[in-house]
């Protein structure tokens, strides 16, 4: 009689639908990767001046741009305001969050964010903190943020140096740098005009790769 | 029944008065108000004894009137000196002798009847209902009514301004914050309430503490937009106390809001997406509970070439269109929070997890500022990258001569 019932049962494997991708307003990043999904962790790392806060920045600009708000859950208090509004970040739609450099706390932060709702991007920033300390997160407060973002349009980005969300991340993303490009003649006149990133995707397992370039801040072009 | 209280200068006092016997008391001028006193006769007696404990409780020489009518009490209570009571069906004899001024006739009105010889209640009362009609129109027959005593009208009571305010004396003093929040749940309860019956909330709450030390702790807890939750101001309170507890064990707990006009807002399909303003409130309190209150907020450029200035202010309190737009990416800068003590010691640098070589630089930049306070600065900056991959800029205190690293480009 059950083997009846089941049979009667029409199963059917329903795909998840595409998440919606919040763009960079990086056209070249944009073309390749279109952008990181919304309701989904995406994990951005790479070592230091691997030009992961750069495309952090052109995120939050992007989004703010579009009237949301965005929160930075700033674990190493390494936020620059100032780089923030070179890049067209909207500051006064910019919640800061400084944890002084306890992961817990930035987690917990965070957390409490997502369950409130409402920012079209929360990003953690555990950018310095020490690989150490950011392996003994724990898997599950990984999992627990996943489930806080699921079927919310906000999305969770995370820079760190290295892969840390892993499984629970939606889109992992290694940075890397490409080129610096300095004008004027070395040793005297020097100028640090741009850098170049290679942006690569590493989550999920489709080959794809981005290179963006900054550009020095026009305050900062002396 | 109705009493009217009139004496000259004492409008005040006589409205206090008032309101000692009945919660419907007009201010009917400014030396005169009249009150219901339906009712009185149970805790008083008869209506003298009511007029006698009312000249009691003013406690000064006072005309009060007790009529059937409101306007019959006023115009004996102006009209007479000390308690006239006013006998019911015969208002218009017991007025009769009263001048007609004091129904405050229209200057026209007052010439015509003057005229006619109609001085007093009595002459007025005297004349035909149809020919007072015919000749002095509807202001003539109201005067008419007035002067017989025959009026009737709704009272306007004096309705004094809401206060949103709870107080509760504990029977023993609390120390412990969980018992005070009992205490202040059942308080935001009747104070939301209150709110909610007069289609109100509250923008600002302010906590009373009297202590078992004869001293106060008081609170004020402004909030973003005015809100009516009482478990969301629980918890505010709760947070705020925790960050700030009192000195000593409590003994008398007040708690008041300042009440606003509700926020109304309409959601539109197009509208970006927002955080509620009572959930991010409480959202807010909870973070700054753990990583501090001053580390939550939003960032604000401070006016000043001081490298790395900010101000930190509160979020969510501008909520204007930005009109802002995105530029392409733009090299970002990681500080480092404080700068990191470097040695330089020829192309090498190192500093607590950094160490390398310049391969390539820009710079020196002098920069210096502030120079007319305490706070001045001047040093020599330079960007550099260095064997490990990383760029920095790195600067030379100009006082010190000692070495930073400042930060990260990424």
């Amino acid at each position: 009689m059950a083997t009846a019932f089941l049979q009667s049962i029409d199963f059917k494997l329903y795909a998840r639908p595409d998440s919606e991708l919040l763009p960079s307003g990086i056209p070249g990043f944009d073309a390749e990767l279109g952008g990181i999904p919304r309701g989904s962790v995406t994990d951005i790392y790479g070592p230091a001046s691997s030009g992961r806060t750069s495309l952090l920045l052109a995120l939050l600009a992007q989004a703010t741009a579009g009237e949301e708000f965005c929160a930075v859950v700033d674990a190493s208090d390494a936020f620059d305001p100032m780089s923030a509004v070179a890049a067209g970040v909207a500051i006064e739609r910019l919640l800061w969050i400084r944890s002084g450099g306890n992961a817990e706390h930035a987690l917990k932060a965070a957390d409490l964010l997502l369950q409130a709702g409402g920012f079209g991007l929360v990003a953690m920033d555990l950018g310095d903190i020490a690989p150490e300390t950011a392996r003994r997160i724990s898997l599950a407060s990984w999992y627990r943020l996943r489930r806080a973002v699921e079927n919310t349009p906000t999305a969770l980005v995370v820079v760190e140096r290295g892969p840390l969300a892993r499984a629970c991340a939606t889109l992992a993303l290694e940075c890397a740098r490409d080129r610096m490009q300095w004008s004027g003649a070395p040793g005297c006149s020097q100028l640090l005009r741009s850098v170049t990133f290679a942006a690569e995707r590493r989550k999920p397992l489709r080959p794809a790769s981005a290179a963006f370039e900054a550009r020095m801040r026009l305050d900062l072009q002396r | 029944m109705f009493a009217c209280l009139h004496a000259a200068g004492a409008g005040a006092l006589l409205l206090a008065c008032a309101q000692d016997f009945s919660p419907q008391v007009e201010e009917t001028g400014t030396d005169t108000v009249i009150l219901d006193i339906d009712g009185l006769g149970n805790l008083f007696g008869t209506v003298h004894d009511i007029a006698h404990a009312m000249a009691r409780r003013a406690g000064f020489p006072v005309n009060i009137a007790i009529a059937s009518n409101p306007d019959a009490a006023f115009h004996a209570a102006r009209g007479f000196e000390g308690i006239s009571i006013v006998p019911e069906g015969d208002e218009a004899k017991f007025l009769a002798s009263l001048p007609l001024t004091l129904l405050s006739p229209a200057e026209d009105m007052a010439e015509t009847l003057a005229s006619w010889g109609i001085r007093t209640f009595r002459d007025l009362d005297a004349l035909p209902d149809l020919g007072v009609a015919a000749r002095l129109g509807e202001e003539g027959v109201r005067l008419q009514k007035l002067a017989r005593g025959k009026s009737s009208r709704p009272l306007r009571p004096v309705i004094a301004p809401p206060r949103f305010e709870e107080s509760m004396e504990l029977e023993y003093p609390v120390d412990l914050l969980e018992p005070l929040l009992f205490v202040l749940g059942r308080l935001l309860g009747d104070v939301c309430a209150r709110l909610e019956e007069r289609a109100l909330a509250a923008i600002e709450l302010h906590l009373r503490l009297q202590l078992e030390n004869a001293g106060e702790h008081a609170r004020a807890i402004r909030l973003p937009v005015p809100m009516r939750s009482a478990r969301v101001f629980l918890k505010l309170l709760e947070l705020d106390l925790e960050k700030h507890p009192p000195a000593a064990p409590i003994v008398r707990v007040t708690l008041a809001a300042e009440p606003a006009k509700p926020r109304l807002t309409q959601n539109g399909l197009f509208i970006p997406l927002a955080p509620e303003p009572e959930k991010l409130e409480l959202t807010l309190a909870r973070i700054a509970a753990v990583v501090g209150e001053g580390n939550v907020g939003s960032p604000e450029m401070v006016d000043t070439h001081r490298p790395g200035a900010y101000h930190m202010r509160p979020f969510g309190k501008s909520q204007q269109r930005t009109g802002k737009r995105a530029y392409p990416a733009v090299l970002a800068f990681r500080v480092f929070r404080p700068p990191l003590v470097a040695k330089v010691q020829g192309n090498f640098i190192s500093a607590p997890g950094i160490r390398g070589k310049i391969v390539q630089q820009a710079g020196p930049w002098r920069t210096s500022g502030e120079w007319w306070t305490p706070a001045a600065w001047a040093r020599d900056e330079w960007d550099v990258a260095l064997s490990d991959g990383a760029l920095y800029r790195i600067y030379c205190d100009a006082d010190t001569g000692r070495w930073f690293i400042e930060g990260s480009y990424d």
